[in-house]
């Protein structure tokens, strides 16, 4: 049996190179898809402590969070659309109205 | 006992090694591509940690539909244009790489002290229920059963929203305002607010 906290660790690598992702990358489209390498992240720590502790409430909540990350996904590319067609770009820095 | 931990070790540089080469690619139709390994990668992993069903959704749903999203979206997009490599903020790419060590070290510490590398987790996992996926229905539909409701409410409100602000051009309004950049670049020759009808009124 692999140890847990193999999974546990393997889980902070990836969030860490998501949230270095988020941070690094200026494509709008490429930053949610370091949020969603998060999300995995932490859904992959859920199902491992759910494992660890003979539990399914990791599980469910993994399962919600797929769902939740479902919706956000849609909302969010849907506002990523949106704000191409005004601005023809993709570029977070080109978003700076509200910049000051 | 050995052919998981062979598993894991197979699949754990697989699952690494393609979030960096994500963080690295500058195309992003290979970044969500990169991203799809990787969330095979963690499908392999729930199914390790006895969750077939996470598994089969994780396949589904994360493999399947939202990157087939992204990816749509990244060809409604264009996908030929490729990211500037101009930093705003000078010194925030080596801060970020120095912020990011340090959250994998702190979690690293934190779960060599708190879970310790010995434990294998309970191994009578699936004893309530006839299976694993038969538990887990068991827990969302008594437990869980009012946020899962809830969920379904969610997910309608997501769809509604993504039509209102995706699918302004459908009914025939104005299309989008026009921005400034687009403005300049049609600009030019004659602008549109001077008609060459009125002239010949003036005339006479």
């Amino acid at each position: 049996m692999t140890p847990i906290s193999y999974f546990l660790v393997l889980s902070g690598i990836l969030f860490s190179i998501g949230t270095a992702g988020v941070l690094l990358r200026r494509n709008a489209l490429v930053i949610f898809m370091s949020v969603e390498l998060q999300l995995n992240a932490v859904n992959l720590s859920l199902v491992a402590f759910s494992k660890q502790h003979g539990n399914l409430t990791g599980q469910a909540l993994a399962f919600f969070s797929m769902v939740v990350a479902a919706a956000e996904v849609v909302v969010g590319l849907a506002i990523i659309v949106s704000i191409f067609r005004r601005r023809r770009s993709a570029n977070v820095d080109d978003a700076n109205l509200l910049r000051w | 006992m050995t052919t998981q931990l062979v598993l894991f070790w197979v699949m754990a540089p697989i699952s690494v090694g393609s979030a960096i080469a994500m963080l690295l690619q500058r195309s992003a139709v290979y970044a969500a591509l990169l991203l799809v390994v990787n969330f095979f990668t963690l499908g392999v992993f729930y199914l390790m940690l006895d969750a077939p069903f996470l598994f089969a959704v994780q396949i589904i749903v994360y493999a399947g539909a939202i990157m087939v999203l992204f990816l749509f979206v990244i060809m409604l997009l264009g996908v030929d244009r490729k990211e500037s490599l101009i930093e705003r903020l000078p010194a925030q790419r080596p801060l970020t790489v120095l912020f990011a060590l340090l959250v994998a070290a702190e979690i690293f510490f934190a779960v060599r002290l708190g879970v310790g590398f010995s434990g294998t987790g309970s191994p009578s996992f699936a004893a309530n229920g006839g299976g694993s996926t038969q538990a887990l229905a068991k827990v969302l539909f008594k437990n869980y059963f009012f946020p899962f409701e809830v969920t379904s409410v969610l997910l309608i409100i997501a769809a509604i929203a993504a039509i209102v602000m995706a699918g302004r051009t459908a009914r025939g309004e104005p299309s989008d305002p026009i921005s400034e950049e687009q403005l300049e670049l049609e600009a030019g020759g004659a602008p549109p607010e001077l008609p060459p009808v009125e002239e010949p009124e003036r005339v006479p």
